[in-house]
């Protein structure tokens, strides 16, 4: 049930496919949803919360809390497989295997989801959300976006 | 006093978390005045982005600080109802925004020296530092890049975006000796492991510094007087400025929610 919420940012990701979803416990209190904050400011995080709240709600499984967990920290090697499929169909390039070093003007490239050329180009590094990047294609012209590796 | 501000206890972990916090919150405040103002739309929302992961951590360290104190206050408390004084940060992060330069110099001045910073802190033997670490030091990395990246366009662009580039990193380096002056709440608790001493990092972030300015054919300032004080709430002129903006609605309407 908690599974099946999606980012409200990226619909096509559910919690459990980005790896936000650490744990559910039905224990004596009643349920318990764990959760994972991608970014520490990412602003999805309290819709989420509500979200998994509604959820669990219209099920009518009774009491829920959800709690924040931070350790280990979230990592986009968490992302499954199914997640890195639809953030592809979805026009986003799905992050490569981390950490990502820090370099200076030598980052990975980018890899257009559409026509999958790594001829691309980094607009800027930062997106419309905390965990993408935006990038250009040169052999297609199409910008994208680049879930980032983190 | 003014009326409503609150006095923390002074337990060394306490005193250490909202330091930290102030850094973070304090830099973050920062970067989000830039937001409308960018010289560029990507820029606009990659100072933003920025701001927000300071944010974040800021709330997730005073979070843990209103754990630690133990005296039923909330993150918000600890950001709209301390005065100045209170305020631990270092005085590198409340230098005004300057021109594009100068935000982008203490960004690089900041972030070189917090990754290795939060990379050494994920050995804490605080699980929940060490937990706030582990993400910080990712969100950092890439602050670094991207500063980094800017300081070196700026310095080896045009002869004024050289200019200014210098004139920055000179005004922003008597700030800089701060970052590695442990406080007296870090110099009661780095024997339990909690927290590191942060002078063991000078070497290393003087390696990535002097390798960013050489790139950006900037000159790196001699060594100089180096300004404290933050960390003790001996504050420069603009943490008030700033500080009045940031609290003047929890301070006027207090306890407003939304």
């Amino acid at each position: 049930m908690a599974a099946a919420v999606v980012d409200p940012e990226i619909p096509v990701l559910t919690i459990a496919d980005l790896g936000v979803l650490r744990d559910v416990v039905d224990g004596p209190a009643g349920i318990v949803v764990r959760i994972t904050p991608t970014y520490s400011g990412c602003p999805a995080m309290q819709m989420i919360h509500d979200e998994i709240l509604a959820a669990v709600d219209r099920a009518g499984l009774g009491p829920v809390t959800v709690e924040t967990v931070l350790a280990p920290a979230w990592t986009t090697d968490w992302m499954t497989e199914r997640g890195r499929r639809a953030l592809a169909d979805f026009g986003i390039a799905p992050p490569l295997p981390g950490p990502a070093p820090v370099t200076f003007f030598r980052t990975a490239p980018g890899i257009c989801p559409r026509c999958g050329s790594t001829d691309t180009t980094e607009i800027a590094p930062f997106g419309s959300t905390a965990c993408k990047a935006l990038w250009r294609c040169e052999a297609c012209r199409e910008p994208f976006d680049v879930f980032k590796t983190h | 006093m003014p009326s409503g501000s609150i006095v923390t206890g002074d337990a060394p972990l306490l005193r250490y978390v909202l330091e930290r916090a102030d850094d973070a919150l304090v830099l973050g405040h920062r970067l989000s005045e830039w937001c409308g103002h960018g010289p560029m739309m990507e820029e606009d929302m990659a100072l933003s982005n920025m701001g927000l992961d300071l944010l974040g951590q800021a709330r997730a360290l005073y979070t843990y600080g209103a754990a630690v104190e133990g005296a039923g206050r909330t993150e918000d408390d600890y950001a709209y109802l301390r005065d100045e004084r209170a305020y631990g940060n270092l005085l590198l992060v409340e230098q005004p925004n300057g021109d594009f330069a100068v935000t982008m110099v203490r960004q690089f001045l900041y972030a070189a020296f917090m990754t290795p910073y939060w990379q050494a802190m994920t050995s804490s033997t605080d699980a929940t530092l060490a937990a706030i670490a582990a993400k910080a030091q990712k969100e950092s990395a890439y602050h670094v890049r991207h500063a980094g990246e800017w300081v070196m366009r700026l310095g080896d662009g045009t002869d004024e975006s050289r200019a200014r580039a210098q004139q920055a990193l000179d005004a922003l380096w008597p700030f800089t000796g701060e970052c590695f002056m442990p406080s007296t709440a870090e110099q009661a608790l780095v024997a339990s492991g909690a927290v590191i001493d942060p002078a063991m990092l000078a070497a290393a972030w003087r390696e990535t510094v002097a390798r960013v300015v050489a790139d950006a054919t900037l000159t790196l300032p001699a060594d100089t007087w180096m300004q404290r004080g933050g960390r003790e709430g001996r504050h420069g002129e603009h943490l008030g400025h700033l500080l009045a903006e940031l609290q003047h609605l929890q301070r006027s309407h207090p306890g407003a929610t939304w």
